[in-house]
């Protein structure tokens, strides 16, 4: 399944000031499906926003190699990752309410990225914006382009984020907590939706999330985080057999019908500490 | 089991900010000589504002005075000095008649609604369309010219943008969950108004009334230029312009003096509204 | 505990009444914690909300902890003592700035309370807080210790009936398993009765022993514990 990799990381670092904010991490990334798991303040995000260029500017990154679609990304300037970003790789975000232009029709939003990176006509623009909708499954294509995004529910604001995100065909999409927004009963579809995808097209995806069951079916590999530190690396089957005590409380946390009445486990923060001070 | 605080956890407060020259520290240092220029205006001005040389009128800007001297043969630095001083009374008396005027009509048509709030608001839009000179014109020559009346007239018809912004914030704030917490715990009313809604309208408030400040010097200016605040013989830099208007072509620095010390302090205070505004609305992130 | 009796409920738009609620009858009994599941915009926060006190605008039959709920009419004195509620959103629900001392402290003034710097040590103890957080402001918290202490804020005017609006919606998993964890201690050392409110129903299926499930404002089932 993976071929070359898109995404090299080695000794990736982001600070704020003196603060670590990531630890010296290192991943490769192919076209294979990736999950990024950890807590809030793990730092996943920022990786992901790192591999984009899209880190605050008060942050700093330092790697010993950072290539990201072929390109030295310690090395480009903001002209350059405009190219980049939307032809190559593209992110969809958590919440559509603050990610899409609320002043422009969905039409103009999803129309961008091809106006950006590919020349086409206005009508064979028109025609791939139609078919992008229909392909995230969105109902009557041609009238929704003409629609404002706070005439959309959650779930189909996520679907609009999607294709703009894949519509000028990229080869690596970073979803960050595309669901978290989003309903217990929408969130399986859209995950489903966006695994489908990234297999047709024979991308690469990075599912970045906090919950670790759930991705865990549409995903092939799973990287667990903690604190700006990378704690464990597996292969999504093996996740119910983990041997790395965060990544067994991750998967075991989730309440359910068959957790009822019972506590549930819960992660053991001064031990972890602990352990991650040796290192 | 004592819950954890670990680092990543916490916000991290933003690092101390290395020491620029943001707009607010520049007007807040301009702001800062202004007021004590008032303040320590008998230990900096060279002369006796008010003493009059009739040998010395009209002489240009010299070593012994430096903005020169006015028709009267009073010293201009020295007048120009203590006019800092009705200005900055004036801005004071204003501010502390408008903001909290403003706020409780604000807060309470937000809070109260119904009725009240279309009564307020109401009462808000014609005070907003008086046009401030002209009333303030009105009311001087109703009550007499002088300080207090001015700020009276000036203060009456700028209150009405501060009452506004905090209806508008009131309405924004009701639907948030820590006031609707509150109310789950018994605060309600006047505690509920000034405990927990005021403390949040008060950045935007402090914020306007800082970026009002210029205009307001301004529009106290004007009315001294038209002999209705302050009286002569006290030094005020609206009347000197006036006084200085006369003689503008032969002798200019008689009008430029206070016209530069108006720019000064209206600037002054702008920047540090600038200023303000950029802080307080980038740490109003929650 | 509650009785609710062909309740409606309706939410002010502009000079308008729109009904979100429509003859919702149910009852919870003591002790129990009880589930409304639904996706987003059927109602049940809406009917949370008015169960709380805070939306006047129903019409039905209402009985909460013994007392009989009047609608249009604000709660008062012991009814609104009895019933609290703990909200979705730890960032939104502390008020931003006052020190969490003072949030706790309020309504405990209000009544007239004595001791109450130690009720607040004590609250937070009791939710696995460090008492010296009472000092801080919210924004210094994580997620999950605001939550904690909106739980502390709603106990500690010692209710017969928690209210919990997705109490766990805003939070990582590995946090809602310790706050799911922490109502489930409450519920038994203090006798609560909870009615929780979620989009998810694994949340309900572990917490509540009764539910229902509500669509455009109706219930259309129920569920069962096991």
């Amino acid at each position: 399944m993976t071929a070359e990799p898109l995404i090299i990381a080695e000794n990736l670092t982001i600070h704020s000031g003196t603060t670590p904010l990531v630890k010296p991490i290192s991943f490769t990334l192919g076209r294979e499906r990736v999950a990024l798991v950890g807590e809030s303040g793990s730092g996943k995000s920022l990786t992901a926003r790192s591999l984009m260029g899209l880190l605050a500017p008060g942050l700093h990154l330092q790697a010993r190699q950072l290539q990201v679609a072929g390109r030295d990304a310690l090395a480009l300037n903001e002209k350059r990752w405009g190219q980049l970003r939307g032809s190559e790789l593209a992110m969809v975000m958590q919440d559509p309410k603050y990610a899409l232009n609320p002043t422009r029709t969905i039409g103009w939003q999803v129309e961008e990225p091809l106006k950006l990176h590919h020349r086409l006509s206005r009508a064979e623009r028109r025609e791939k914006v139609a078919e992008m909708l229909a392909a995230v499954g969105l109902p009557q294509p041609t009238q929704l382009m003409t629609r404002y995004p706070h005439q959309l529910s959650g779930g189909m604001g996520q679907r609009v984020m999607l294709a703009i995100a894949l519509i000028a065909d990229p080869q690596f999409l970073i979803a960050d907590e595309p669901t978290s927004a989003l309903d217990h009963a929408m969130r399986d579809q859209v995950l489903a939706l966006i695994r489908r995808l990234v297999e047709e097209r024979n991308m690469g995806l990075l599912l970045i999330s906090h919950d670790l069951q759930q991705i865990s079916e549409h995903c092939e590999r799973v990287m667990v985080m903690y604190k700006g530190q990378l704690l464990d690396s597996l292969p999504a089957a093996e996740l119910p057999r983990a041997t790395h005590p965060y990544t067994r409380t991750l998967w075991a946390c989730r309440p359910s019908k068959a957790t009822h009445g019972q506590p549930l486990p819960v992660l053991d923060r001064v031990a972890l500490e602990k352990e991650l001070e040796h290192d | 089991m004592t819950q954890h605080l670990s680092d990543a956890e916490i916000v991290t407060p933003a690092p101390r900010r290395r020491r620029r020259l943001t707009t607010l520290v520049i007007g807040g240092t301009l702001v800062a000589i202004l007021v004590l220029t008032a303040l320590l205006a008998p230990l900096l001005a060279p002369f006796d504002p008010n003493a009059q040389t009739i040998s010395a009128r009209l002489l240009a800007p010299s070593a012994a005075h430096w903005f020169g001297t006015d028709g009267f043969g009073r010293d201009l630095l020295s007048r120009v000095i203590y006019g800092a001083r009705p200005t900055l009374l004036l801005v004071s008396l204003i501010l502390v008649l408008t903001i909290p005027v403003g706020l409780l009509i604000g807060i309470t048509a937000g809070y109260v609604g119904g009725w009240t709030e279309r009564v307020l608001m109401r009462i808000t839009d014609i005070f907003l369309s008086l046009p401030n000179l002209v009333i303030a014109l009105a009311l001087v020559s109703i009550l007499g010219p002088g300080l207090l009346n001015g700020a009276l007239a000036l203060a009456l018809t700028s209150w009405p943008p501060f009452a506004r912004q905090a209806r508008a914030e009131t309405l924004a704030l009701r639907r948030s969950d820590y006031l609707a917490a509150a109310r789950m715990q018994g605060i309600s009313g006047l505690r509920l108004m000034f405990g927990h809604i005021l403390p949040l309208c008060l950045p935007g408030a402090v914020v306007r009334a800082a970026l009002s400040l210029g205009g307001i010097i301004l529009s106290a200016a004007g009315l001294g230029f038209l002999g209705m605040g302050v009286q002569p013989p006290t030094a005020e830099w609206g009347s000197m312009v006036a006084e200085g208007s006369k003689v503008n072509f032969d002798q200019w620095w008689v009008a430029a003096a206070p016209g530069g010390a108006i720019l000064f302090a209206s600037l002054a205070f702008n920047l540090t509204g600038d200023g303000l505004r950029d802080r307080l609305d980038t740490r109003n992130d929650s | 505990m509650i009785e609710l009796q062909n309740l409606s409920v309706a939410h002010r738009q502009g000079y308008d009444l729109r009904t979100v609620v429509h003859d919702v009858s149910l009852t919870v009994n003591a002790g129990e914690c009880f589930g409304l599941v639904g996706p987003s915009g059927c109602g049940k926060s809406s009917l949370l909300w008015v169960m709380a006190g805070l939306n006047p605008h129903w019409a039905g039959t209402m009985q909460l902890a013994g007392h009989q709920a009047q609608p249009g009419k604000a709660f008062t004195g012991d009814l609104r003592r009895d019933v609290q509620m703990v909200f979705q959103d730890p960032y939104a629900s502390l008020h931003p700035r006052h020190r969490l001392r003072r949030t706790l402290a309020e309504p405990l003034k209000l009544l007239k309370q004595d001791n109450i710097n130690d009720r607040i040590s004590a609250g937070l103890r009791h939710v696995g807080l460090d008492p010296a957080l009472a000092d801080r402001y919210p924004h210094q918290l994580s997620g999950g210790q605001r939550q904690r202490v909106a739980i502390v804020r709603a106990l500690l005017l010692q209710p017969r009936v928690l209210l919990l609006d997705e109490p766990t919606s805003a939070l990582d998993m590995s946090v809602q398993a310790e706050i799911l964890n922490l109502l489930n201690q409450l519920k038994q050392q203090d006798g609560l009765t909870m009615v929780l409110v979620s989009h998810d129903p694994d949340v309900i299926d572990h917490m509540c022993d009764r539910a229902v499930q509500m669509a455009e404002g109706r219930i259309v089932g129920t569920r069962h514990a096991a």
